[in-house]
C-alpha cells in the first residue's frame, strides 16, 4: 500500500477517536463514522494491489485478480457501520428529545458518591435520580 | 454434523415469524419460547454429540474451509452455549411474567430471539470475522433492548453503552484487518499454523489488540468502567441476560483468542490485568449503595477471576475459567432477578429504602440467599468449586499474588453480599415505597407485595439450574479438564476443521 494511503488511514483514526471523545453527541457521531471509515479504508488496503474482477471462469482463475475476500469483509463492514450510524443518530435524537441538549452527560451514581465524601453531617442522600425526587410521604405534603 | 447451525438458524427463523405476527402479543410469546427451546434442545444435542465423539465441525454452504465460513463446537463451546440458552429460555420467562414485553410488542420478542441467534454464533463460529459479524448481531439486539421504551435514564446508560461498544467493534475489524493482512486467511483452525510463523513482536502486537477488544467486551481492568454505568438502568430481565451472558462471551473469547493465537507470552500481562479486577470490583462493589449496582460491580469482580484462570495457562487453570464460566452464567443472571423480583415487591432498589423483606417475603430471601451463597463461594455451592479450582490452579502455577488477591476479592464480594442481606432482608419492614410521580419501567402497579407467579417460578428454576453445578460437579470438573486439554493444544480443534492431513503437521 502506498504510504498516502497508510498516512490517511492513520490521521481518519486519529480524528475519529478525538471525536469520539468529544462531549457533544452529534460529534460522537462522526467519530463513529470516521472510524468506520478508516476500518474499512484498512481492509481494503490489506488487500493488495488492484486488478482483474475476481470471477472464475471456465479456462480456470485467471491471473491477476484482486483478492476477493478483503472486498467481502469491507461490504460487510459498510453495511454493519451504516446501520449503526443510524441507530446512534436515533438515539442522541431521543436523548435531545429528553434534556433538550447535545451532551453526554455524568452518571449521577459516580456524582452521589464523589458528594458523600464532601458532605460533613455524613447524611445519606438519594441513591438515583428516580430517588431523587423521592416517594410522597404524608408528612412531605404541605 | 448439522446440528451446529440450529442454534443460530432456528431463533433468527423464530425472529421472522414473530415479526409477522406483531400484534398478538401470545402468538409472539409462543414463538418466542418454542425457539428458545429448541435452540436449547439443539445445544444439549450438540453437547452430547462432542462429549462422545469430540470436536464437530460443519462448513456452512458446504464451501471447504479455509475458503469458506466454518461452525466448530467443541467442548468449552457446547458447554457455555448449553449454560446460556437454558438461561435465555428462563429469563425470557420470566420477562412474560413481569409482562415487560407489552413495553414494545412489535420489536422484543424479536429484537431477543436475534440477540439469543448472536449468541449462540458467537460460540459456534469458527472464522474471526464471523466472530465479528455474531458480535455485531448480539450487540446490536442489545442496543435496543437496553433502550427499549426508555426515559431519561436509560437513554443515558444506553448511550454510554453504546458507544464504548462502537469503539471497541471497530477496533475488532481494524484487528481482523490486520491479522488478514499479515497472515492471509481469517479462519481460526488455519490462524493455528499461519500466526506461528509471524515475527513475535508482530505476534505480541496482534495479540495484544484482539486481548484488549475482547477485555473490553469482558470488562476486564482498565475497560471496565462502562459497566457499572450502563447495566443498572436498564430493565431487569434485560439487564439480568447481558450480566449473565455478554460479558462471558467476552472472556470466551479470550480464552478462544488465546488458545488459537498462542498468546502464551501474554499471560503475565493477563494475570496482573485480572488481579486488578478482581480487587477493584471487590472494592467498588462495597461502596454502593443500589442493590444493581452492587451486583454489577461483582460481574467485574468475578470476571477477573475468570480472566486469572486464562492467566494461568495451564490445563489447571484453563479448566479452572472453564469451570467459572459455566458456574457463573447461571448464578449472576439469578441475582439480578431476584433484584427484580425485590424492586417489583417494594418499589425500589436503594438499600436506605429497604428492609424486613426476610418476614414479609421469605421466598425471595431463600430465593437470594442461595445464590448469593454460591457468589461469595461458600461450600457446598457451585462458587466453591469453582474458587477452590482457581485458588489450587495458581497455587499449583507458584502465582501466590494473584491467589492472595483473588481471596481478597472473595472477602470483599462476600462483605458486599452481606451488605445487600442486611439491608434488604433484615431489619424493621419499611414501607413499600409508592412512587406516584413514576411507574415502575415494566408497566406494573407499584408497591404489590406478591409478585406475579411466573416470575417467582422462572427465578426458582434458575436457582435449581445454579445447583446442577456442584450436584453433578465431578462429571462438570472432568468435562472443563477435558475442555481445557482442548484448549491448550489446538490441534483436535485443526483437525476437526481442515481435515486430518494438515493436522500431522502441527507442533
Amino acid at each position: 500500500m502506498s504510504i498516502l494511503l497508510a498516512v490517511l488511514i492513520g490521521w481518519l483514526f486519529a480524528v475519529g477517536v478525538y471525536l469520539v471523545l468529544q462531549r457533544a453527541l452529534s460529534r460522537i457521531v462522526l467519530g463513529v463514522g470516521l472510524l468506520g471509515h478508516a476500518s474499512v479504508l484498512l481492509l481494503l488496503a490489506e488487500g493488495g494491489r488492484a486488478g482483474e474482477p475476481p470471477i472464475v471462469s471456465k479456462d480456470g482463475v485467471p491471473a491477476g485478480i484482486a483478492a476477493p475476500l478483503p472486498q467481502a469483509l469491507a461490504l460487510t463492514a459498510i453495511v454493519i457501520g451504516f446501520a449503526m450510524i443510524g441507530f446512534l443518530l436515533a438515539l442522541a435524537y431521543r436523548s435531545f428529545v429528553w434534556t433538550r441538549s447535545d451532551e453526554v452527560e455524568d452518571d449521577l451514581e459516580d456524582a452521589r458518591i464523589r458528594e458523600m465524601v464532601a458532605d460533613e453531617e455524613g447524611h445519606y442522600r438519594a441513591s438515583t435520580a428516580l430517588d431523587a425526587e423521592g416517594p410522597i410521604r404524608p408528612e412531605d405534603q404541605p | 454434523m448439522r446440528l451446529l447451525a440450529l442454534p443460530v438458524i432456528i431463533p433468527l427463523f423464530g425472529a421472522a415469524l414473530c415479526l409477522l405476527g406483531t400484534r398478538w402479543l401470545a402468538a409472539q410469546r409462543a414463538i418466542g419460547l418454542l425457539a428458545t427451546s429448541s435452540a436449547l434442545v439443539a445445544a444439549i444435542g450438540i453437547l452430547v454429540e462432542v462429549e462422545a465423539d469430540g470436536v464437530q465441525a460443519l462448513d456452512v454452504g458446504a464451501w471447504p474451509a479455509p475458503v469458506g465460513i466454518t461452525l466448530v463446537g467443541d467442548l468449552a463451546a457446547s458447554m457455555f452455549l448449553t449454560m446460556s440458552l437454558a438461561v435465555i429460555l428462563l429469563v425470557q420467562l420470566f420477562a412474560i411474567g413481569q409482562e415487560a414485553d407489552r413495553v414494545r410488542p412489535a420489536i422484543a420478542h424479536p429484537v431477543y430471539l436475534v440477540l439469543t441467534a448472536g449468541v449462540s454464533l458467537s460460540f459456534l463460529t469458527g472464522d474471526l470475522f464471523n466472530l465479528f459479524v455474531a458480535f455485531e448481531v448480539m450487540l446490536i439486539s442489545s442496543y435496543v433492548l437496553i433502550t427499549l421504551g426508555a426515559g431519561r435514564d436509560q437513554i443515558r446508560a444506553g448511550m454510554t453503552y453504546v458507544v464504548i461498544n462502537v469503539v471497541a467493534s471497530t477496533m475488532l475489524l481494524t484487528t481482523v484487518g490486520l491479522i488478514y493482512g499479515a497472515t492471509g486467511t481469517v479462519n481460526m483452525a488455519d490462524l493455528v499454523e499461519k500466526f506461528a510463523e509471524l515475527p513475535e513482536s508482530t505476534r505480541t502486537v496482534l495479540g495484544l489488540l484482539l486481548l484488549a477488544v475482547f477485555s473490553t467486551k469482558a470488562a476486564v481492568f482498565p475497560f471496565f468502567s462502562w459497566l457499572p454505568d450502563s447495566y443498572p438502568a436498564a430493565p431487569v430481565a434485560v439487564t439480568a441476560v447481558f450480566a449473565g451472558l455478554l460479558t462471558k462471551i467476552g472472556v470466551y473469547t479470550m480464552i478462544r483468542s488465546t488458545s488459537i493465537l498462542g498468546l502464551e507470552q501474554l499471560s503475565d500481562t493477563i494475570l496482573v490485568a485480572a488481579g486488578v479486577t478482581m480487587v477493584i470490583g471487590g472494592i467498588g462493589a462495597v461502596a454502593q449503595d443500589d442493590i444493581k449496582r452492587i451486583l454489577s460491580f461483582h460481574i467485574i469482580s468475578q470476571v477477573g477471576y475468570m480472566v486469572m484462570g486464562l492467566g494461568l495457562y495451564t490445563v489447571a487453570g484453563l479448566s479452572a475459567a472453564v469451570l467459572y464460566i459455566v458456574h457463573q452464567i447461571p448464578v449472576k443472571t439469578v441475582l439480578f432477578l431476584v433484584g427484580g423480583l425485590v424492586e417489583r415487591t417494594t418499589g425500589t432498589n436503594a438499600l436506605h429504602s429497604l428492609g424486613g423483606l426476610l418476614r414479609r417475603a421469605p421466598v425471595i430471601a431463600a430465593l437470594f440467599a442461595i445464590p448469593a451463597l454460591s457468589l461469595a463461594g461458600m461450600p457446598p455451592f457451585s462458587g466453591f468449586l469453582a474458587k477452590l479450582a482457581v485458588v489450587r490452579a495458581g497455587i499449583g502455577a507458584e502465582h501466590y499474588l494473584v491467589v492472595a488477591a483473588s481471596l481478597g476479592a472473595a472477602i470483599l464480594t462476600l462483605l458486599s453480599m452481606n451488605k445487600i442481606w442486611a439491608g434488604v432482608f433484615w431489619g424493621k419492614p419499611g414501607e413499600p415505597v409508592i412512587d406516584t410521580l413514576r411507574e415502575p419501567e415494566d408497566g406494573s402497579a407499584p408497591g404489590r407485595l406478591r409478585p406475579p407467579t411466573l416470575m417467582t417460578w422462572a427465578t426458582a428454576a434458575m436457582v435449581v439450574l445454579t445447583l446442577v453445578v456442584p450436584v453433578f460437579g465431578g462429571q462438570v470438573h472432568d468435562l472443563s479438564v477435558r475442555a481445557a486439554e482442548d484448549l491448550i493444544d489446538p490441534s483436535a480443534y485443526v483437525e476437526a476443521v481442515l481435515g486430518p492431513e494438515t493436522a500431522e503437521g502441527q507442533p
